[in-house]
């Protein structure tokens, strides 16, 4: 509680909760760009699908094709970019999605340099072992 | 399965995108991933297949983490060292659960999920209080690693010093919470919730804000293996996700004008039902 004396911490104290602020702004500033980049770029493929297939504002048969299992749309980094160079609909949300799935992975990155900047070794390494297994989980996931 | 109404690609899509931008601002008040309404939404209304809506739900946790953190964060809600070191067990968790949930047939995902949320419901109730906890037992590792932290809380109007214990018990429940989000592709905040509250002592408020935070890097390690998997679909991902992010940053300059009660009251009553459909639906699974 407030009576409590609150631990030591090895740079002096104003200085110290100057870099932790401004590492706070950094880390929010750097979500809110991630947030609302994937938002447009989603939102753009949505509305090139729908230019693309005018007949999706009215068939109801058209659903149940694009929902059910097995559908045709991009599940790799090639095949979106193949899915990019026609300009297809779902190919730009594909990107603006695994945008918005990178923006954690990003997060964490620039965390470690954060932390290298508030001189912070353990938990420069703490953040870089959660880096590692997060690129770990997508090489082994993409195998 | 059959339809559960005759409708057009863009109805379909606006309706999933406007129940979305409610599953986003709850999902950020409550310290959730927007999944947990997100999946019954899916799989109950529109008869969408478990995988695909577990492909979305990973996308929608991640939405309503990065939506809402944004404010959590600049606020100081967030406690950015607790998230850092828990991110450890539950990355590795979710890498675990990941590969699990190939091998685990939809009958039990429904079955697992619907216990899950019963949990999620009992543990919810349970917390009602909302100051920093006393008595909180010294911790070498807590002061070592500098975990502790303070907020300022607009509902009593000061600053609240709060000091964090039983770090590997903790990080132990994170692991768990790491394999049910890979399993699920639920954010399994509805654990991480819990373990921060009732293990490590924070106060409610940072533990759901921190748990906001963490969900999105938990599902960002399983969402690689969904995407490869061919379990996100953008069709069905695009409206959730484009949505939840709407309904989350919206949610997340509400929270400090809401009362916390109520919230909690509502989303317990939602927990219960939709578990209870859930479970029904693992159980006559023909």
């Amino acid at each position: 509680m407030a009576m409590n004396a609150m631990p030591p911490t090895p740079d002096t104290g104003a200085n110290h909760a100057d870099k932790s602020r401004q590492v706070e702004i950094l880390i929010s500033v750097l979500l809110r760009t991630g947030v609302v980049a994937s938002l447009i770029v989603i939102s753009a493929g949505m509305i090139v699908t729908f230019i693309h297939h005018p007949d999706y504002a009215r068939s109801s048969e058209q659903l149940a094709r694009l929902t059910k299992p097995g559908g045709a749309f991009p599940r790799s980094l090639g095949e979106m970019t193949a899915g990019l160079r026609e300009f297809q609909g779902r190919a730009i949300v594909v990107a603006g999605l695994l945008l918005l799935i990178a923006t954690p992975v990003m997060r964490v990155a620039v965390s470690i340099f954060a932390f290298v900047y508030e001189k912070d070794k353990v938990f420069v390494i703490v953040t870089s072992i959660v880096l590692a297994l997060l690129l770990l989980s997508f090489f082994l996931g993409s195998l | 399965m059959m339809e559960a109404f005759n409708m057009s690609p863009l109805e379909f899509v606006l309706l999933v995108l406007g129940i979305s931008v409610v599953a986003g601002a709850f999902g950020a008040l409550v310290g959730l991933g927007g999944g947990i309404i997100v999946i019954p939404a899916l799989t109950l209304l529109f008869h969408i297949d478990i995988r695909y809506a577990a492909g979305a739900s990973i996308v929608s946790v991640i939405a309503t983490s990065s939506g809402a953190a944004a404010a959590y964060v600049r606020e100081r809600m967030t406690n950015l060292r607790v998230a850092m070191l828990l991110e450890i067990a539950t990355t590795s968790g979710a890498l675990s659960g990941a590969f699990l949930a190939g091998a685990i047939g939809g009958r039990w995902l429904f079955i697992v999920f619907g216990l899950i949320l019963v949990y999620s419901a009992v543990a919810m109730f349970r917390k009602r209080e909302d100051a920093a906890p006393d008595h909180v037992p010294p911790s070498w590792l807590a002061d070592r690693l500098r975990l502790h932290g303070r907020y300022f809380d607009q509902a009593v109007g000061r600053e609240i010093n709060y000091r964090v214990t039983h770090v590997p018990l903790g990080a132990a429940l994170m692991y768990v919470a790491g394999v049910v989000s890979g399993l699920l592709g639920i954010g399994s905040g509805s654990l991480k919730v819990p373990a921060m509250d009732l293990a490590m002592r924070l106060p409610i408020k940072v533990s759901t804000a921190t748990s906001n935070f963490m969900i999105g890097v938990t599902a960002a390690a399983s969402a690689g293996v969904y995407f490869s998997r061919g379990d996100i679909d953008p069709f069905i991902a695009a409206p959730v996700a484009a949505g939840v992010l709407i309904g989350a940053t919206l949610g997340s300059h509400l929270l400090g004008r809401l009362k916390g009660k109520a919230i909690r009251a509502t989303f317990v009553v939602v927990l219960l039902f939709i578990s209870a459909q859930m479970l029904w639906k693992g159980i006559r699974w023909r």
